[in-house]
Order: structure tokens, then C-alpha cells, then sequence
């Protein structure tokens, strides 16, 4: 018992030291911009006074360890500083269009996972099938093609093209505004408060982009599904099985697939940061309202309090969903005790 | 005759070449036990292996007589060859921690191989298998029960495996090198043990393994392998009168009690013993 | 000549440290060579890799040149693949923008795999406090999605292709390092390493010598599949204006303009589309089928 806590403890310290490192290098991301950003701030016309008034009160004035704790200790507090863009906070700005990223991650990992864990064992069952170079050509393209190239193709085929997908955005102009969020998730805001077609608008605005970012961690996830359940093939456990006259069918669902599961669930807490990032440029293609474009939009523009707010929120749901698919595997793998 | 080989020849084609790992096997049995020994490579794990058709696809499998029982295994579908495995045919794997499927219980396993040849409910599987657990001679039947392989010695989880394979009531028993990967002492405990079930139950034994003369004590007869052909074949009891000399010399390289020597020989193996002989 | 290496290379007795080295080198190509997959992605890097450096010799067109009058033409006999929004020739564009994305690469992995490589085997080899820093490090960069930091990186240094390098360098090295540090830990306690410390090689021989050599074929395979998502990258950065500036051939930024006339030239998209799609598959062709020669364990 006090092996595990010990154990448990290492972790979670090695996982604050990441955390450190994180905040170190998003602070120096933010500190060495060639831009001054007090003239950023004031613009060139500025006088002297101004320009020093101005540094002062953003604290630029002072030796770099100083600024550090200034920056650990407003972001501790939730204090992301403000955006020059919108001249909101930059903490609820990303409150405000968080949840329309989580929205596409989330069912893209649905969809992706359905699909694609079947996909991959199959894939595995038929190793060098037709069928497997066919799953793995597919797999291998969505690790080939950048995410916006499919998205521009998929906005012109369905939307330019064959005018069955709505426009870019997450609603129609006419639903703009109309329901309270509730989660932040359009859809599920829409059910909550009974109004079907502007659920049938949000669905219908979501499938370009959910499909797009699906596929992509469908690549992912089928990949790793084959070559874990290739793995478990090869046991000599597997052999047992059959010799006990169990039929295929249970060999590879009952004794093969569960020796993966767990190591399935990692790649899926993986697969969902790295739909964070996907989420990015694809955010910018369908001009998609969520954290994506708010980033894009700040970068474009070199406002840096939302560059790094965003950078160092990412990082920090990286660190997290790591840290989680590691205690699912101590937690779930009976071989690990 | 429950088993009937004739001329069975394994090959496999690996980066453009084609090996022939097993080439021209005869061999039958009763409800006997049959020893099969050989050195690693001689190809005795893979004539067990066709004849449960449990063999990759990439294997290449031939013979003029392949059958179990009444049952033509070349010619013979999955779904009949599925019964075959486990319900007539048990099969002993070499290493538990292998063999045995690491994120499921030991119970749970057995029970699944009792369930898959006798209806029967949950519970009565689970009678069965602390039953088996306890006719293998396992101390303490509901705590293996609920225990995971990593989590018992090498020994018992042989005998969960044994319990595994004699849960639907076979008629014959394959072991394969089923002490190789335990230690000295618990070899001639698991042995007993197989011997005494498969002899209880008047069942047929194949015993594969490398060592010479533990497969003496346990078989009736013994077949000697040697790169993928049969080179001698006589009862156990006969075996000091061993004619070819593989055989001879694999007997001469054993340290004995009875007779010391200074040194051991080297077994020399002539080029002559890979020709394939008509048999 | 070439039968007379063959059978010098593949002779099964070597008595020279070179003979080895090139027969196992030598093996390695046959049997990369059985894998048809492979051979079409080496085929296709070589083809880009030669267009790319021959570019001034074989563009029919300077990349430069605007041609206001024939913008956004369709594919003809003058030009290949048409002319851009502003007349320019897309084939000699396409072509330079291989340069421009070689360079690149070529400079990203020069400097990330020896540095990974070097962190990776001095944090396996001396463990303890040095392995605990270096490692903390890494797990730092590991920790940001590669994009995200490139676009941080970039955004506050200065849009251009030199940011850009720097940048995805800077967020590509962490896996080789991981990778150079698991195989040493595994070699580490290995006979031979013993010996040479017993014959008195001090530490430094002991991981620039024999360490990292071992440590190489991984991260060979690991550069190759990594090419493609470096290229990915890099056009991503392009494509939302971070990486390489108008007017610059880029891929990627070719991509950014031609977006606006996707509904009607959709030729202007599709060549910049066509060469990254077709790049990163070969690399990651050949990356899968060397992955396969080096260490088949891992399928």
C-alpha cells in the first residue's frame, strides 16, 4: 500500500514539474516577441511618459524571475490577462468558446472510436487480406493529408459542389442567439430546451466538421487497434484458446481484444488532445466558432495573452489526459499490481 | 485407433523459400501413451499441431492419412474440427504464463472450456472447475479459482492448464513439453499427475518433450524425431536396445548414476539422418 | 563490378569491420527491396528530391513571373498545371516550393535527431539526476501538441520560414529522445557494454561509440515516418500564414490563397494539395517498410 502511494506520488510530482515546464516556456513564448508589446498596446504615437506609465503598470519593467511570478501567480488565480482583440478577458474568452471545440472533439472521438476499433480488428483478423491493405491504405492516408486539404475538398464537394452541407459556422444565421446554453453544447442545448430545428441546424452544421476531424482519428485509432490485436494474435494463449474448440469469433472478442482494452483506452485519451489540435485549423476551414479560430484569429494579429492562454490550456489538457490514460492503466491492466 | 497418420508433410514458405519442417510423419495410437522426443526444430510440436488443424494459414499441410478417430482432419470444416478440439482432443500447452490468457481469471478460464462442450449454467461450470482444480491437486481450489496467471507459480498454473484440458472430458490428452518451462522438482510432480489422471480416465496420451528419459518412464511407446522425419520408433521398455544412431547417441550423452564416466560424449550427427527414408 | 560487391558484402564470414557494416547495409536494401510499398515511396522521395534540386534546371517558367492577362488559366501545353491568381506558372511553383520545403526538412531533421539522439542516449546512460532533468525536459515539449507550439513559437518570433524551422525543430526532437533513451536503458546492462568499461573506455567513448550507433536504425525510422508529419506541419503553418511569407512558393501557402478560388480554379488548389498528399504517403511508405526491416517485432 504504501508502495503504490509512493509510486502514485512520484508521478504526480514528475506531473507538477511538467506542469513547471509548461508555464516556463509559455512565459518565455510570451516575453520574446521582437514585437514590443507595450508599443503594441499604446501604439507608436505614444509619448515617453506614456510608454513608460504603460510598462510599468504591465510589470515589463522588472527583472524576468519577478515577471515569472507575476505570470504563475495571475494564471494560477485564472488570470490569463486581457486580449488586445476583443479587450475581454482572455479566461472567459476561452470559457466562451471552449465548449464548441469540445463539442467537435468529443463525438469526432465517438464516431472515431466506433468505427475505427472494429475497423482495426478486423483489420488484424484479415492480416494481408485485400481487406487489410485496403483499411491500411485508408489509415495510412489520414496520417498523409493534412486536415485542411480534406476539409477544403469536403466544403467544396458538399457545400459548393453538391449543396447538401450547410455553410461554414456552427448555426444558421436565423438560430444565431436563440437557446440558453446550458452545457455549451449546441446539441445538447437545442434537446434540453425542445427545439427541434435548431437541433436539426446544429446537427446539420456539425457533420462536415465532425466527419473530417473523425477520420483523422480514425487513422489513429484503427492503426494502433491492428497492431495491438496483431500483438495479442501472436500469443501462445491464443493458441489455447482454439485448442479449447472456442470458435473465432470468441477467440478474438473474449481472450484477444480484452488483452488490449486498456491499452486501447490510453489511445483514446491521447487520440482526444490530439483532437484539440485538429481542431485548430479545421476550426479555421469551417470557420467553426471555438477555441480553434479565437486562436488563429489572436495569432494572425500577434495578440499574445490569447496565444498563450490558449497554448498553455492545451498543454495543460495534454498533461491531464496523459496523466489519465496512465491511471486507467494501473488502475484497469490486472497484470499490472 | 483414435489417432492415424500416414506421410504427413508440414512446409512453410518464409521470404521466398520453402522449408519443409515436417516431411513424411507416420504414426498411430490407441488409448496409449505415446512418447514423442526430439530436439528443438525436429517439428514434434507441429504434428500435434495438424492434428488439431491448428496450424497457420501460411503452413502448408499434406498427408495420405491424416485422421482422428472417424474424422478426416484434412478434409474436415472448422465446425467439426471445433468439436474435436477440447471436447475429444485436449491439448497442454508449455508455459502457463503463456499459455494461459493474462487478464482473465484462472477459473473463469476453465469454466469455459467446460462450458463450451457440456451445457450447462455458470454454476455448475464453476462446481466443475473447483472440482477439476481439486483433482489436480491444487491446495487451495476457490482462491486459484479467483486468481489471475501472473499471480501463482508455474506449477499450478500447469495444473489449471491440465484442469483446462480435461474439463470436457477428452479422449485423448496432447502434452506438449508440458514440464520444460518448470522447475526440476515440479516435474516429476506434474508428470505423476498427468499419468495418473490419463490413466484414471483410460484416455490416450501423446507426451512431446526433448527429455529422453522422462518420456521412457511415463509412455508405452516412444517415437524418436529428428529434423522433421521419425528416425526410430519401439516401446519404452525397449528403448536401451535402441538401434539408430541418433538414438544410441542421445542415450550415450545422458549422465548416469550406474555408470560414471569422465567425460560425456558429443552427439556427432551424420548428414545421412536428414535424407528422407521411405517408411 | 556489382555482382563482385554482392558477393563481398554478403559473405557470411567478414574479416573487416567495413565488409560487415556494408553487408548488413547491404541486406538491409534486399530486403527493403521485397517490399513493394516501400520501393514506390523511395521511388517517389528520390523523384521529389530530384525535382526539388534540379528546380532552376527544369521549371519552364520563372516562379516569379506574373502573367496578369492568363491568371487562373487552366491546364495547357505553356503551362503544365496552370497559372495562379496572379499568372504565375503553378508547375515551376510546385517546384521551387519543393525547395523551399526540402530545405526545411533537411534542416529540421539535421538538427533534431543528433540532439535527440545525443539527450536520448547521455540521459539513458548516466541515469539519476541527469536522466531526471533531461527527461523532465522532454516530457515539457512532449507535452504541447506539435502545432499549437509551433504556432505559439512562430507567432512570437516572426512569421517566416526561418521561425518556422525553428520552431518545428524545436517541438520535433522530444520522440527521438525517448526513442534513444529506451534503447540505451536496454543495452546499457548488456555484456559487451561491460566490457568495454572493463577495458577502460571512458563514458564519453563508451555512448558516442557504441550507444548511440545502436540507437541509429530506430531513429532512422522514426525520422522517416516523423517526414511526413514535419511536412504536414510545416504546410499547416504555411497554410494559416505562419510559416513561409507570400511570395514564396509554399505549399502551404499556396494552399492559403488558393482556397479563395476553390469553387471555380479548383486546379490551383489541387497541384500544392497533390504534392504534399503524394510526399508524405512516400515517406511514410518507406518509413512503415524500413520500420519492417529494422525491427519487425514491431508491426
Amino acid at each position: 500500500m504504501i508502495r503504490r502511494l509512493k509510486s502514485l506520488g512520484s508521478q504526480f510530482g514528475s506531473v507538477l514539474a511538467t506542469l513547471f515546464g509548461l508555464s516556463v516556456v509559455t512565459f518565455m513564448i510570451g516575453r520574446v516577441m521582437p514585437v514590443d508589446p507595450v508599443i503594441a498596446a499604446v501604439g507608436d504615437n505614444a509619448s515617453q511618459e506614456v510608454v513608460a506609465k504603460a510598462r510599468a503598470a504591465m510589470g515589463l519593467d522588472e527583472p524576468l524571475i519577478v515577471q515569472y511570478w507575476h505570470y504563475l501567480t495571475q494564471v494560477l488565480h485564472g488570470d490569463f490577462g486581457q486580449s488586445v482583440l476583443t479587450h475581454n478577458e482572455v479566461a472567459s474568452d476561452i470559457a466562451h468558446y471552449f465548449p464548441a471545440t469540445m463539442e467537435l472533439a468529443t463525438y469526432a472521438l465517438i464516431i472515431a472510436t466506433v468505427i475505427g476499433v472494429p475497423l482495426g480488428i478486423w483489420a488484424a483478423v484479415r492480416q494481408d487480406s485485400l481487406t487489410d491493405q485496403i483499411i491500411r491504405v485508408i489509415c495510412l492516408a489520414g496520417h498523409s493529408v493534412p486536415v485542411f486539404v480534406l476539409a477544403l475538398l469536403a466544403l467544396i464537394i458538399f457545400y459548393a459542389g453538391l449543396g447538401i452541407a450547410p455553410g461554414p459556422g456552427r448555426q444558421g444565421i436565423i438560430y444565431q442567439d436563440m437557446i440558453t446554453p446550458v452545457t455549451g453544447f449546441l446539441t445538447i442545448d437545442c434537446l434540453y430546451a425542445g427545439d427541434w430545428d435548431a437541433f436539426r441546424d446544429a446537427v446539420a452544421h456539425l457533420v462536415l466538421p465532425v466527419s473530417i476531424l473523425s477520420y483523422f482519428s480514425l487513422a489513429y485509432i484503427t492503426r494502433m487497434t491492428r497492431a495491438f490485436m496483431l500483438d495479442a494474435l501472436r500469443g501462445e494463449f491464443i493458441v489455447a484458446a482454439r485448442a479449447k474448440g472456442l470458435s473465432a469469433r470468441k477467440v478474438v472478442l473474449n481472450h484477444a481484444f480484452p488483452t488490449i482494452a486498456v491499452q486501447l483506452l490510453t489511445v483514446l485519451a491521447l487520440t482526444y488532445a490530439g483532437l484539440l489540435e485538429g481542431a485548430v485549423v479545421t476550426e479555421t476551414v469551417f470557420a467553426w466558432p471555438g477555441l480553434g479560430l479565437y486562436l488563429t484569429k489572436a495569432l494572425m494579429n500577434g495578440d499574445m495573452n490569447p496565444v498563450v492562454g490558449c497554448t498553455l490550456l492545451i498543454g495543460l489538457i495534454y498533461v491531464a489526459l496523459n496523466l489519465l490514460a496512465d491511471i486507467l492503466y494501473r488502475v484497469f491492466d490486472p497484470r499490472v499490481s | 485407433m483414435l489417432v492415424d497418420i500416414k506421410n504427413l508433410r508440414i512446409a512453410f514458405t518464409s521470404r521466398g523459400k520453402r522449408f519443409e519442417a515436417v516431411r513424411g510423419i507416420s504414426l498411430s495410437l490407441g488409448r496409449e501413451k505415446l512418447g514423442i522426443v526430439g530436439e528443438s526444430g525436429s517439428g514434434k510440436s507441429l504434428t500435434a499441431r495438424a492434428l488439431m488443424k491448428l496450424l497457420p494459414k501460411t503452413a502448408e499441410v499434406t498427408a495420405d492419412t491424416l485422421r482422428y478417430d472417424d474424422v478426416d482432419v484434412l478434409k474436415a470444416s472448422e465446425r467439426q474440427m471445433r468439436k474435436i478440439r477440447g471436447g475429444r482432443v485436449g491439448f497442454v500447452l508449455q508455459d502457463p504464463k503463456y499459455s494461459l490468457n493474462p487478464v482473465k481469471t484462472i477459473g473463469s478460464q476453465v469454466d469455459e472450456a467446460w462450458r463450451e462442450h457440456k451445457r450447462g449454467s455458470a454454476r455448475e461450470a464453476r462446481e466443475a472447475t473447483l472440482d477439476l482444480l481439486d483433482q489436480v491437486m491444487i491446495r487451495d481450489p476457490k482462491k486459484v479459482y479467483a486468481s489471475y496467471p501472473h499471480e501463482v507459480s508455474g506449477g499450478m498454473g500447469q495444473r489449471a492448464m491440465i484442469a483446462m484440458a480435461l474439463a470436457p472430458n477428452p479422449e485423448l490428452l496432447i502434452a506438449d513439453e508440458p514440464t520444460s518451462a518448470l522447475d526440476a522438482t515440479v516435474q516429476a510432480e506434474i508428470l505423476r499427475l498427468i499419468n495418473d489422471l490419463v490413466e484414471k480416465r483410460g484416455m490416450g496420451l501423446i507426451l512431446i518433450s526433448h527429455d529422453l528419459p522422462l518420456v521412457s518412464h511415463f509412455c508405452d511407446r516412444v517415437c524418436v524425431m529428428y529434423s522433421g522425419q521419425i528416425m526410430e520408433e519401439m516401446a519404452a521398455s525397449d528403448l536401451m536396445n535402441a538401434q539408430h544412431p541418433y538414438t544410441r547417441g542421445l542415450l550415450n550423452c545422458m549422465p548416469s548414476l550406474m555408470h560414471p564416466r569422465d567425460r560425456l560424449p558429443v552427439l556427432t550427427r551424420e548428414d545421412s539422418w536428414q535424407e528422407e527414408t521411405a517408411r | 563490378m556489382l555482382t563482385t560487391f554482392r558477393t563481398w558484402a554478403l559473405d557470411d564470414t567478414p574479416t573487416s569491420r567495413r565488409q560487415a557494416a556494408w553487408g548488413r547495409r547491404y541486406r538491409i536494401w534486399l530486403a527493403l527491396r521485397r517490399n513493394p510499398l516501400a520501393m514506390i515511396g523511395l521511388a517517389i522521395v528520390i523523384f521529389f528530391g530530384g525535382l526539388a534540386i534540379l528546380a532552376p534546371l527544369l521549371a519552364p517558367w520563372d516562379p516569379a513571373a506574373q502573367d496578369l492577362a492568363h491568371r487562373l488559366a487552366r491546364p495547357s501545353a505553356a503551362h503544365w498545371l496552370g497559372t495562379d491568381e496572379l499568372g504565375r506558372d503553378i508547375l515551376s511553383r510546385i517546384l521551387y516550393g519543393g525547395r523551399v520545403t526540402l530545405g526545411m526538412v533537411i534542416s529540421i531533421v539535421i538538427v533534431v535527431a543528433p540532439v535527440g539522439l545525443v539527450v536520448g542516449c547521455v540521459a539513458g546512460y548516466f541515469g539519476g539526476w541527469i536522466d531526471t532533468v533531461l527527461m523532465r525536459v522532454t516530457d515539457v515539449f512532449l507535452s504541447f501538441p506539435r502545432l499549437i507550439l509551433a504556432l505559439a513559437l512562430v507567432a512570437a518570433l516572426h512569421p517566416g520560414v526561418q521561425s518556422a524551422i525553428v520552431a518545428i525543430a524545436l517541438t520535433a526532437w522530444p520522440p527521438y529522445a525517448r526513442i534513444a533513451r529506451a534503447e540505451t536503458l536496454t543495452v546499457r546492462s548488456s555484456d559487451f557494454i561491460a566490457a568495454c568499461r572493463l577495458a577502460g573506455a571512458s563514458p564519453r567513448r563508451v555512448v558516442f561509440r557504441h550507444i548511440m550507433p545502436l540507437c541509429v536504425p530506430s531513429v532512422i525510422v522514426r525520422v522517416t515516418l516523423d517526414m511526413s508529419s514535419i511536412i504536414i506541419t510545416a504546410a499547416s503553418l504555411g497554410f494559416l500564414g505562419m510559416g513561409a511569407q507570400p511570395p514564396s512558393p509554399e505549399w502551404g501557402a499556396m494552399l492559403a490563397i488558393a482556397k479563395r478560388f476553390m469553387l471555380q480554379e479548383w486546379w490551383v488548389a489541387l497541384s500544392p494539395a497533390m504534392a504534399i498528399l503524394l510526399v508524405s504517403l512516400a515517406f511514410n511508405f518507406l518509413g512503415d517498410g524500413l520500420r519492417d526491416v529494422l525491427d519487425p517485432k514491431q508491426n
